[in-house]
């Protein structure tokens, strides 16, 4: 029997939802929007589609972006991945728990003390060994990696102590060496958790204002640096339908990531029958 | 059937039993920074099956990760076929001892396939031969329809016997088994139990297995050693363990029973509230001594002519029989074990006798061992 809903219940839900995706919808709607103003509207049309197709600077800011957050979740699943294997796997070392307590402190430190700090950093290298010679690109990157490196960490180090030690002891005693053992299991197990490093780690950076705006040189303006200086300088609509299109881009990643979990669902079920059949 | 030990010819058991396979010589471990393994020795001979047995926390399984180099020892040394493996601070590692372990719980790879599985230990063989051996595997264990399975698409039993078959696959010296039938349901594990047994048997395999559960203890050591505080208490046969235990701890461990209070009379007899227990042999304690004696619930008889009344205060109906726990007058408790026909509630007199033939005595108040 349907269970009568709570009208409470569902009336909370219902703000919330609001709360959430209003501000998107009026963002998506206004992106059609003729008029110059922002908040007023003066009919509909794609003239800022346009426009942002034709503004060299979005497409490079974007690009920037796209390039940094690539290079950077790669580099830091690789390094987070070795920092949460070293957490996960090797029991008792010297310092211990220091290196746990350093690989995890970034992710509580304020955002502005590691930019400025990094900011410090560049500085003081750049005039002690001249590298590196000005801010930029390289400057973002590293100082992404840096602080995304500790959320794969983290991710790693729970996947691992979640799969457990006995496949790896069960893989040597069956004669495989230590490097096999880390080619044959230890990396397939932990494929979906650097995958999910990854994503997080290109989606942090993707992300990130505070830092890049500290570590970040002339002419290398990542596109959340520009949407900033932009609403600064006074909103074209133009930043309206560039935000539609990320929307649209997520809600399409967002889409296909669900059909692939549903999907598996399914065939595990299926699975199951057939293993429950026999 | 094929051999799956080349160095246990199982035609060969007479001579072999004089042949050591694996040698614990006074090992001690730590378990998270606490002893939990002390001074402890046994030894394997080819073809045996064996099994160490206790309670969860008595250094069983460190044992166990000792012998196949996953564990490292503070004393002592552990040989395999006169090969030390294990010496203080000098270890050959896991994947050179040679040594088969069926994990707790099966630990079959999630992402290869049953045969992938099989596979994984034969990577000296050619591809000819890897295909031959894992094919012979699949069909010895019953596992040819489910090839090409992952290990989540299995039932428990199936799991157990792939993982049964991916340690057997590379004919180790000595096969580890680390409570194996733990995650099956009890009907399963009598029978898997069995299955195991008349397998290693048969293959002449030597193993060692631990295990909290006396019923799979029993089901396939030839010898079973009890264990208790990171030492073994008995090393005997199943029968014996039961029969003649040695220690409070033993008696109390294996199999059910009660002890009630006596003194001794006579080297030969124990005067009890129950009345006088006879011996079958001379008892070596001295007049009036202060003892204990075990009653297993199949010395308690159902008589109707009975010289003890008690009362029924539990009940647990096991099919062929019943297990019930009484109080007699005096308020002392008793198991007793009657035919299923001698069917009585909660709260009903029963008239009992004591037919004991063999006395197993301990001093009073002897719980710590």
């Amino acid at each position: 029997m349907p269970k009568k809903r709570s009208t409470f219940l569902l009336s909370v839900l219902c703000f919330g939802m609001a709360f959430l995706y209003i501000p998107m919808f009026l963002l998506i709607v206004y992106s059609f929007n003729y008029s110059k103003i922002v908040s007023v509207w003066g009919g509909l049309s794609t003239r800022w589609y346009t426009s942002l197709f034709e503004s060299e600077e979005i497409w490079s800011a974007l690009m920037l972006s796209l390039k940094i957050a690539i290079v950077n979740a790669t580099f830091a699943t690789l390094l987070g991945t070795l920092a949460g294997l070293a957490l996960a796997r090797f029991r008792y070392f010297r310092g211990r728990t220091l290196f746990t307590g350093m690989i995890s402190a970034p992710l509580v430190m304020p955002e502005v003390i590691t930019g400025l700090s990094l900011l410090l950093l560049f500085i003081t290298l750049g005039d002690l060994i001249g590298w590196p010679e000005k801010r930029g690109i390289t400057t973002i990157t590293i100082a992404h990696i840096t602080f995304s490196l500790a959320y794969v960490a983290v991710i790693i180090e729970s996947r691992l102590s979640g799969i457990g030690e006995t496949l790896e002891e069960a893989a040597l005693d069956l004669g495989a060496k230590p490097l096999r053992v880390m080619m044959d299991i230890t990396l397939p197990l932990l494929a979906p958790g650097m995958l999910a490093g990854w994503l997080l780690a290109f989606t942090l950076s993707l992300d990130d204002l505070v830092i890049a705006s500290f570590v970040s040189g002339p002419g290398s303006s990542t596109l959340p640096m520009l949407i900033y200086s932009r609403v600064k300088l006074g909103l074209k609509p133009d930043i309206n339908a560039l935000a539609t299109m990320i929307i649209l881009a997520v809600a399409i990643g967002v889409l296909i990531a669900g059909w692939i979990l549903i999907r598996q669902q399914k065939q595990r079920q299926r699975d199951a029958q057939l293993a429950g059949t026999e | 059937m094929k051999q799956y030990s080349p160095n246990s010819p199982r035609h060969s058991l007479p001579r072999s039993e004089a042949e050591p396979l694996l040698e614990i010589r006074g090992i001690s471990c730590n378990y998270d920074l606490e002893r939990a393994v002390f001074d402890f020795s046994l030894t394997v001979h080819r073809g045996e099956q064996v099994c160490l047995l206790g309670p969860s926390g008595c250094g069983k399984t460190t044992v166990l990760r000792a012998i196949a180099g996953f564990h490292p020892i503070l004393t002592g040394s552990i040989l395999i076929n006169d090969q030390q493996v294990s010496a203080v601070k000098n270890m050959v590692p896991p994947e050179a001892r040679r040594v088969g372990m069926v994990f707790q719980d099966h630990a079959l790879f999630p992402h290869l396939t049953v045969r992938e599985n099989i596979a994984a230990g034969l990577d000296q063989l050619s591809a000819g031969l890897r295909g031959e051996s894992v094919g012979e595997m699949l069909d010895r264990m019953g596992l040819g329809h489910h090839a090409d399975r992952y290990p989540h698409e299995l039932s428990g039993g199936q799991q157990q016997r792939v993982a049964l078959a991916r340690a057997l696959a590379p004919k180790p010296l000595l096969l580890l088994m680390d409570e194996p039938f733990s995650s099956l349901d009890q009907e399963l594990r009598e029978h898997m139990g069995q299955e195991v047994s008349d397998m290693l048997k048969e293959s002449g395999t030597t193993c060692v297995m631990v295990t909290h559960d006396q019923n799979d203890a029993f089901a396939l050591g030839d010898k079973v050693g009890v264990m208790s505080e990171g030492a073994i208490v008995q090393w005997d046969t199943p029968y014996n363990l039961y029969h003649q235990p040695q220690t409070h701890f033993v008696a109390d461990f294996i199999g059910n029973g009660v002890f009630i209070n006596g003194q001794c009379e006579d080297k030969k007899q124990v005067n009890t509230s129950l009345g006088m227990l006879q011996s079958d042999i001379a008892l070596d304690w001295s007049n009036d001594a202060d003892i204990e004696v075990l009653l297993r619930p199949d010395d308690v008889v159902y008589d109707p002519e009975g010289p003890i009344i008690a009362k029924v205060t539990r009940r647990a109906f096991k099919g062929a029989q019943i297990m019930y726990t009484l109080r007699t007058l005096d308020g002392v408790k008793l198991l007793a074990l009657f035919p299923s026909h001698a069917n009585f509630g909660i709260g009903d007199e029963v008239r009992v006798r004591l037919d004991v033939d063999h006395l197993v005595v301990f001093e009073q108040n002897s719980v710590v061992d």
